[in-house]
């Protein structure tokens, strides 16, 4: 029994509070999560919505036009260094928002109540990947994970999908906010207005049946990928610099006051996407397409693959992947009813499977482990995910972090961890005996060896540090 | 500009070296040269970095692109180099510059990471492999002295594999003390995995003491890198990384910001490098191309063929752009779009090893790329 409840709480889970002791019944305790869990716990809810930070991107954007246009006039030096600082003001002001969610996010987990299912929020943020090194996509980074994610995390697949991709976030990212229908109004006026020729930009089309939908060579081809970037032609992101803001503030926006569709940008005419017919209906087009690839036998098969991987092992057993496959069809895409079937599958109780943590798994439950309320002195949650190789919600590509021990176990990052250890140990070990903690936390799995290191280390300090960098640590 | 045309495909790299029969076939590589390969993440646009101002399509399709394309160093009566690489563009002046042109692996679909997958892991298909081609190199090198490194937290399937390698990032607290080695030694002792990377942790915290550079940008890492090569200890066997690469809008002064790290990486390792450069061979590459034509956004989109760079102090054909020109005319286009691949990557890199460590190139191939036949 103590050996599921281990697994429970570490493989399903961000690992044990010092106060919170293993599961009496496991399997039940993970699955009242799936019921029990908020989708808005309160440091969550109070995070700005998406009107306010339409306008301070917006706010950023008129600095930036501002100081563009200060930077023609080289004469008014004065005016020029104001502008810059006006820029750079509203910058910072960007990079906060994303620093408190960050935060946000941090102590959502470390002190959730519901840790497996904050294990398939941060899963699903990582499969749903943005990256943000832009200030456009950083801004939203936050809300993309904090609505789009965590609202739709027990409906339907097809439900998350649409609420993913079509985030400002994601739309600014795979430069979706940029791309304009060849034919539609918006081209043809540029072009009879300035000559200039706007048009498609196919990134978003191409990393929604690669990554989040059908997966990789699942036979989609090139005209496949430029079709559904017609159709996804439209959906934008309010941009300053090019007209209007006025006009293009929500409120004057179209289709059902959608602040992320454009009509006039849509590309007209029916599509044909791998067989299937859409016709022209404006936001609707990519809307359909998106749903039809939420439930593609191909999907299935991607969603569960990704899934089995990331909480059991890296390489899952055939079997699981094919049952929550089929629930996956049979249920079209609900995900409460997946995440069921893998708590109830007996290859995710595997004893022998076992992952190496990522950097994020390490840093939460070494913080729960010991109780620790707040990071060292002078250490944000930003940079630390920085140092350790896993900046939140900036893996630097859309295929997210690789969900796999070859992308965390290096030498280097192994140095960082142990780093990392000895500053947390320094601040927690006061009172905490890392002997009990190390039973405590690790029951059964822990070994001999492990326990005879710590408990002959030279301080609680050193004792503390040790078991944070264990073999039974470093893993789930 | 060299065409590799009747040539056999690796000759231009190994400056005409006997591909059979030769009498260095077997012997010892050279002990003292090093290798550094930096990969370009995220689809580097080859007719940016290198553009063909002499094709009669060029303008036609590159439109204003192609006029700032004009402002770099002519390379050839062909080749213009973008302006961003002027350290680049001296090279190639003293010999120290190869540049390769419509360059791929054999991997013809748009997704970045099954390509980067087939450039690292140098298999036929994505994820047929699960070694890296530059660990299947090191058995060949002098053992002890093949100290193989990457920049990065964990290691790049490219130097993934049963022969030792580590990665190595800067650190922040100093290295740890003898006593917490020692324990963390014990603790690590019934784990073979971690044993392992902890003893290759230690041993790059040691190797790399204070001489690291701070920063990101690419004189900074061309320090570093240099810092971890020098000496007799040093690194023979180097990769970093480099990314940004995806440029699908506002192409123009992304990939000019890019280039210029690229080139200030490898001039700022050529000076740390000082007379051991004369012993290296750095190879730059990426996993595919972008569209000949730009796309709505003022970028590129998912392409083929690309350009490659080869720098060093004793390079088989410096001074020289190896390329068989497969020309932009809309007819002559991969699927009507994209650059057409004439040179194999896998030869590229073959060759030029096979040179650098006077090896034949037959065997460096068999080796380091068994599936490519």
């Amino acid at each position: 029994m103590t050996k599921e409840g281990v697994m429970a709480a570490n493989r399903f889970g961000y690992g044990l509070l010092p106060d919170q002791n293993l599961p009496a019944n496991p399997k039940l305790w993970l699955l009242a999560q799936l019921d029990s869990y908020s989708p808005s716990p309160a440091a969550i809810s109070s995070q700005p919505t998406q009107a306010a930070l339409m306008e301070e991107l917006l706010n950023y954007q008129i600095e930036s036009k501002e100081l563009r246009e200060a930077r023609k006039d080289k004469a008014n030096t004065e005016m020029l260094a104001e502008q810059e600082q006006g820029r750079k003001m509203a910058r910072k002001e960007i990079r906060q928002v994303y620093f408190d969610a960050v935060e946000v996010r941090l102590d959502a987990a470390r002190t959730t109540e519901t840790p497996f299912a904050e294990r398939l929020v941060h899963f699903w943020a990582n499969h749903f990947a943005i990256s943000t090194e832009k200030p456009q996509v950083s801004i939203f980074a936050g809300h993309h994970e904090f609505s789009a994610i965590r609202l739709n995390l027990m409906g339907k697949f097809s439900s998350l999908l649409s609420a993913a991709v079509l985030h400002p976030a994601m739309l600014t990212y795979l430069d979706q906010s940029s791309s304009i229908g060849p034919n539609s109004p918006a081209a043809l006026r540029a072009r009879e207005r300035a000559g200039r020729e706007r048009g498609l930009n196919e990134n978003l089309a191409r990393e929604i049946l690669e990554l989040h939908t059908l997966g990789v060579r699942s036979g989609y081809s090139q005209a496949d990928v430029t079709e559904f970037a017609r159709a996804l032609t439209g959906w934008t992101v309010a941009k300053e610099s090019d007209g209007g803001i006025q006009r293009r503030r929500p409120a004057a926006r179209t289709e059902a006051g959608d602040p992320t569709f454009l009509a006039n940008r849509h590309e007209p005419g029916a599509r044909k996407i791998i067989g299937r017919n859409y016709p022209h209906n404006g936001a609707q087009q990519a809307r359909a397409v998106l749903a039809d690839l939420a439930v593609h036998p191909a999907t299935a098969r991607h969603i569960a693959h990704k899934l089995a991987t990331h909480f059991v092992t890296d390489q899952p057993a055939a079997s699981l992947v094919k049952r929550l496959e089929e629930n996956f069809l049979a249920t079209g895409g609900d995900l409460k009813s997946l995440y069921r079937t893998l708590i109830e599958s007996p290859e995710s109780w595997d004893v022998k499977a076992v992952k190496f943590k990522s950097p994020w798994d390490w840093t939460i439950s070494a913080m729960r482990a010991t109780g620790m309320k707040r990071l060292p002195d002078r250490l944000k949650i930003g940079q630390l995910q920085q140092q350790l190789g896993q900046p939140v919600w900036q893996p630097g590509s859309p295929a997210g972090f690789a969900d796999r021990k070859e992308q965390w176990a290096g030498s280097a990052a192994i140095m960082r961890r142990f780093e990392l250890a000895n500053r947390f140990a320094r601040l927690s070990a006061n009172g905490v005996d890392a002997r009990q903690l190390a039973v405590h936390l690790l029951g059964d799995r822990l070994t001999q060896n492990t326990a005879q290191v710590i408990a002959r280390a030279e301080s609680p300090e050193q004792g503390l540090a040790l078991l944070l960098v264990s073999p039974e640590f470093m893993r789930r | 500009m060299i065409t590799r045309r009747n040539f056999v495909a690796t000759s231009l790299f190994t400056g005409g070296l006997a591909t059979f029969g030769s009498s260095l076939a077997f012997a010892a590589a050279n002990t003292d040269r090093r290798l550094v390969f930096l990969i370009q993440r995220g689809a580097a646009d080859g007719l940016a970095t290198l553009a063909p101002t002499g094709d009669p399509d060029h303008l036609r399709a590159r439109g204003d692109f192609a006029v700032e394309a004009s402002t770099g160093v002519k390379l050839d009566s062909f080749f213009t180099l973008h302006p961003a690489m002027k350290n680049g563009a001296a090279l190639f002046k003293s010999g120290e510059a190869t540049f390769v042109h419509a360059v791929a692996s054999g991997y013809r679909e748009r997704s970045h990471f099954d390509a980067q997958n087939i450039l690292e892991s140098g298999g036929l298909a994505p994820y047929a492999r699960k070694d890296g081609w530059l660990n299947r190199l090191l058995p060949m090198l002098p053992d002890g002295r093949a100290q193989a490194l990457a920049v990065a937290p964990a290691l790049p399937l490219a130097l993934q594999g049963t022969a030792p390698a580590a990665s190595y990032e800067q650190s922040r607290a100093g290295g740890p003390a003898d006593d917490m080695v020692q324990r963390i030694n014990m603790l690590y002792a019934e784990d073979a995995e971690l044993s392992k990377l902890w003893e290759q942790a230690v041993r790059t915290e040691l190797m790399a003491g204070d001489n690291v550079a701070k920063g990101r940008n690419g004189t900074a890492e061309g320090q570093l890198a240099a810092s971890l090569m020098k000496g007799a200890n040093g690194a023979r066997v180097l990769m970093m990384e480099s990314d940004g690469w995806d440029t699908h809008s506002g192409q123009k002064g992304r990939i000019a910001a890019r280039l210029k790290d690229v080139d200030d990486f490898v001039a700022a390792l050529k000076a740390g490098l000082a007379t051991e450069w004369n012993n290296t061979l750095v190879i730059v590459a990426t996993e595919f191309g972008r569209t000949v034509a730009f796309n709505g956004t003022q970028g590129t989109d998912h392409g083929t063929a690309s350009a490659a760079m080869l720098f060093g102090g004793a390079l088989a054909s410096g001074g020289k752009v190896i390329a068989d020109w497969p020309g932009l005319a809309t007819a002559k286009l991969y699927e009507g779009r994209d650059l057409k691949p004439t040179t194999r990557f896998e030869n590229m890199v073959s060759g030029a090893l096979a040179h650098h460590y006077a090896l034949d190139p037959g065997r460096i191939r068999k080796a380091v790329f068994p599936d490519f036949v």
